[in-house]
């Protein structure tokens, strides 16, 4: 739908301030950026992660105590898809070293280095082999690659943008091992945007003191996740792959290692047992559970599974509180609402405004300090606009990137987003975007070290499902080199662990039963079945004619 | 505007939240023909959540929901015309009296092959993939595609070995696979496409020097201590830096150098 008069009449005021604006980049001015103390204060007071309502404590587990948002304690508080007495683990299915959970863009670079440290490889993933965020990733990755550069600084970044909440060694090793993710993707035969010369071409992201996001056209993430998966099918004989198999629980030996796990097959609903000398989560982040009913950028089957069943097998998780929400959600049109707008339109120039095409924020502050300031300007100064089907937005004003870096630009730099617009009659070249945050990243998981190791011996993880990389906050293009850093070393490090000699004795759920007493004890009444696997959309019209009371046996868990 | 309504739990609140529709007040409904059976749903929806509204729950069919994994490809027909369309369920709205059927999976024939063997030459691709030859150049394949890539340009310069071409032109494919679903000559476009970019980034755009003098400096150990004392840093010195720090300019040209090349 392209936009309405009433849309057009407002755009008019975005046009009627542009030039000056135009002026003022060019002469490297911008509107000033908070002080750290503007920041704590507009954070405390529009940002929903700072905000009190919805959450609460969790009264189980390795974070018994902890306080998470609602939806987030429910799951951790949930009990298992089977009953663990019930099982017979003495059938087991696949035997592999290395099993895998997720196959996005951490699950596939980590099978790739188990591979390539000598492991038969199990990949098991819920949907089919690359639904993932890694694939929706547009803007870019990090990497300290120019010789402006390096590894201290992107350090910094990270953890400034974190607000020093990060775990420092995760952010050393995501810093140090970003160039050589880059050059083991463009061994890969990766296509990155170059000079002739071979130069990568870097910009700047929201709190980078450096250019280094790389990036591949505005389909960074999936260029990424086409050429691992690639390779992956060119290693048959080493890596299985099993779609729409995704791990409902972890096992455990009678030693305590992690041990394999339990496959649930989502076509058949048959499961199976997984018995492997490691197993490595890379199951995502958790979008889909929509907190705070905010719409997300996240893929369908975002569900926080890895995080559930580490829990369970008392592995605990950090900043899982800590959601971060992309400033720039497209508001306008419906179609399209939650999906992101890549940061990379802001870092190319365009600036953010209000109704009246004002500017009222710096367009390239950390993201969660540019969600605030967004929510604030809607909410507290009603300067937001508000569109035909009762959402609100701000402008984002893409065309002046046509008149700071000349005409075609738009289409160039943001082939895909360009696309998606054009599609319902709106030439992002020409006209503003309308944005609101919208619910993008689980900043926080499960607990590694940084060799990916979690407490429990066999048991790495990587990727979304990992909490600490980026404390509370992520830098745009920090996400896809975690995927890359970490997939690569829980790969590396599990096939090390496999070859030091890992002898697997009896298999045993007697950590669920144990969880499961746990719940009981603290009187948890009807505990939600998880991982919930995927997000239900049916409307409650459809779900009242479904006859969940009268119908002779409740449908199971699908 | 994104709290749900936790009080009336039980009933869908009447403003949209997350991804699950609803039929505003007042708001008109169209049929549509899932698989030929037909379906009310509201207008300005995308097949997908339209097809939630009615009742379905994808397990195949449904990836990003947001135009980039190529799970959902979808062709239709309007009712009393012969014309079929092809798009994306998670991009395209459905319109009154849409037969629609979605293909989540195509068998398309993949070829295996070794990125560190095969070198930059067209002939490798071609031995892996004879069938391009067998292109009629019908141009059915770019009309079925939903990103606009020019599927027959792309297969016509990888037969005249023209990778890079091939790899430009392939860039915004998504491997939905209608491309070949559409295909005379049983070509499986997308996979072809795949090889030929990787060859391309690989053998033929030309590797990084900046980035290869930076992996030996890392491989080397160079920035060991540098990261292992920022890491042992209190917050407030890691603040202290962090404020100070030197930002690189937005326009500044390739050659730049920070004031401070203690850390480089």
């Amino acid at each position: 739908m392209a936009y309405t008069p009433e849309l057009q009449e407002l755009i008019k005021k975005v046009e009627a301030t542009r030039p000056a604006r135009v002026a003022m980049a060019r002469r490297n001015e911008n509107f000033p950026a908070l002080t750290m103390a503007e920041r704590a204060e507009v954070l405390s007071q529009f940002h929903p992660d700072y905000q009190e309502s919805g959450k609460r404590k969790v009264s189980v587990g390795p974070n018994k105590g902890d306080v998470y948002q609602e939806g987030v304690a429910k799951l951790l508080e949930s009990r298992s898809m089977v009953r663990p007495e019930k099982v017979d683990l003495a059938k087991v299915d696949h035997e592999t070293d290395v099993l895998v959970i997720g196959g996005g863009g951490a699950g596939t670079s980590a099978a790739i280095m188990a591979a390539n440290g000598g492991c038969k490889v199990i990949v098991a993933t819920k949907l089919r082999h690359g639904d993932s965020n890694t694939i929706m990733a547009e803007g870019g990755i990090q990497a300290a690659t120019h010789e402006c550069d390096s590894p201290y600084y992107h350090f910094m970044d990270t953890i400034g943008g974190g607000h020093f909440s990060n775990q420092p060694d995760l952010v050393a090793a995501l810093a140090n091992d970003a160039p050589l993710s880059i050059a083991w993707l463009e061994s890969l035969g990766m296509i990155f945007n170059k000079y002739e010369d071979g130069r990568t071409v870097v910009r700047h992201c929201g709190g980078s003191s450096r250019k280094r996001m790389q990036s591949s056209g505005d389909m960074t993430g999936a260029e990424i996740m086409r050429v691992v998966r690639d390779e992956v099918r060119n290693r048959a004989d080493q890596i299985t792959v099993l779609e729409f198999s995704p791990a409902v629980e972890l096992l455990l030996d009678t030693d305590g290692k992690c041990a394999g796990a339990i496959l649930y097959n989502m076509e058949t609903r048959e499961f199976s047992i997984v018995k492997a000398k490691a197993v490595i989560i890379s199951t995502g982040g958790f979008g889909r559970l929509h907190i705070k009913g905010f719409a997300t950028t996240n893929h369908y089957g975002a569900t926080m599974d890895g995080v559930v069943m580490a829990y369970r097998a008392g592995v605990g998780n950090k900043a899982l509180h800590s959601t971060q929400y992309h400033p720039t959600g497209v508001a306008y049109p419906e179609q399209n609402v939650g999906l992101l707008i890549t940061e990379k339109v802001r870092g190319l120039g365009a600036h953010v405004l209000n109704i009246d095409g004002e500017q009222f924020c710096f367009p390239l502050e950390p993201r969660d300090v540019e969600s605030a300031e967004l929510i604030k300007e809607a909410m507290e100064k009603s300067k937001g606009i508000v569109t035909p089907t009762g959402r609100v937005g701000l402008w984002l004003d893409s065309p002046m990137i046509e008149e700071l870096h000349g005409p075609g630009t738009v289409k160039k730099e943001l082939p895909a987003k360009f696309i998606q617009f054009e599609r319902h009659g709106i030439d992002i070249s020409k006209e503003p975007m309308l944005v609101y945050p919208t619910l993008h990243y689980q900043n926080g998981g499960i607990n590694v070290n940084g060799n990916t190791e979690t407490v429990l011996p066999g048991l790495f993880a990587a990727g979304e499902a990992i909490g600490g990389v980026h404390g509370e906050n992520r830098l745009m293009g920090n996400s896809l080199q975690d995927i890359i850093t970490f997939g690569r070393r829980a790969g590396k490090n599990a096939a090390a662990y496999v070859k030091s000699g890992v002898e697997l004795k009896k298999l045993t759920l007697d950590h669920v039963v144990k969880f499961e007493k746990e719940l009981t004890k603290a009187g948890i009444e009807n505990p939600a079945v998880a991982p919930i696997l995927l997000p239900d959309y049916a409307t409650d019209e459809v779900a009242e004619r479904r006859w969940p009371n009268a119908r002779t046996e409740a449908e199971k868990t699908a | 505007m994104c709290e749900t309504n936790e009080k009336s739990s039980k009933k869908t609140p009447r403003v949209a939240t997350g991804d699950r529709a609803i039929l505003p007040e007042g708001a008109k409904t169209i049929p549509v023909y899932i698989m030929g059976k037909q379906y009310e749903v509201p207008e300005t929806l995308t097949i997908m959540k339209a097809m939630e509204f009615a009742g379905f729950k994808f397990l195949r069919g449904a990836g990003c929901r947001g135009g980039i994994c190529g799970a959902c490809p979808t062709v239709y027909r309007m009712a009393g015309d012969y014309k079929l369309h092809f798009g994306l369920a998670c991009q395209t709205v459905v319109e009154a009296n849409m037969y629609l059927a979605q293909i989540p999976f195509f068998p398309a024939n993949r070829a295996s092959y070794s990125i560190e063997e095969i070198g930059g030459l067209p002939e490798a691709i071609h031995a892996l993939y004879p069938e391009l030859f067998r292109c009629v150049a019908c141009n059915q394949c770019t009309k079925a595609c939903p990103m606009d890539v020019d599927v027959l340009g792309y297969i016509s310069a990888l037969k005249q070995g023209n990778i890079e071409k091939a790899a430009r032109l392939s860039f915004d494919c998504i491997q939905c696979g209608l491309c070949a679903s559409r295909c005379m000559g049983e070509i499986p476009q997308y996979h072809a496409a795949q090889l030929a970019r990787r060859v391309y980034g690989r053998y033929i755009l030309p590797h990084a020097e900046h980035l290869k003098a930076r992996v030996k400096d890392i491989e080397a150990g160079k920035y060991h201590t540098m990261l292992n004392d920022l890491s042992a840093m209190s917050k407030e010195e890691l603040e202290k830096i962090y404020v100070e720090r030197e930002r690189q300019p937005d326009f500044a040209e390739i050659g730049w150098q920070p004031k401070e090349t203690r850390y480089l």
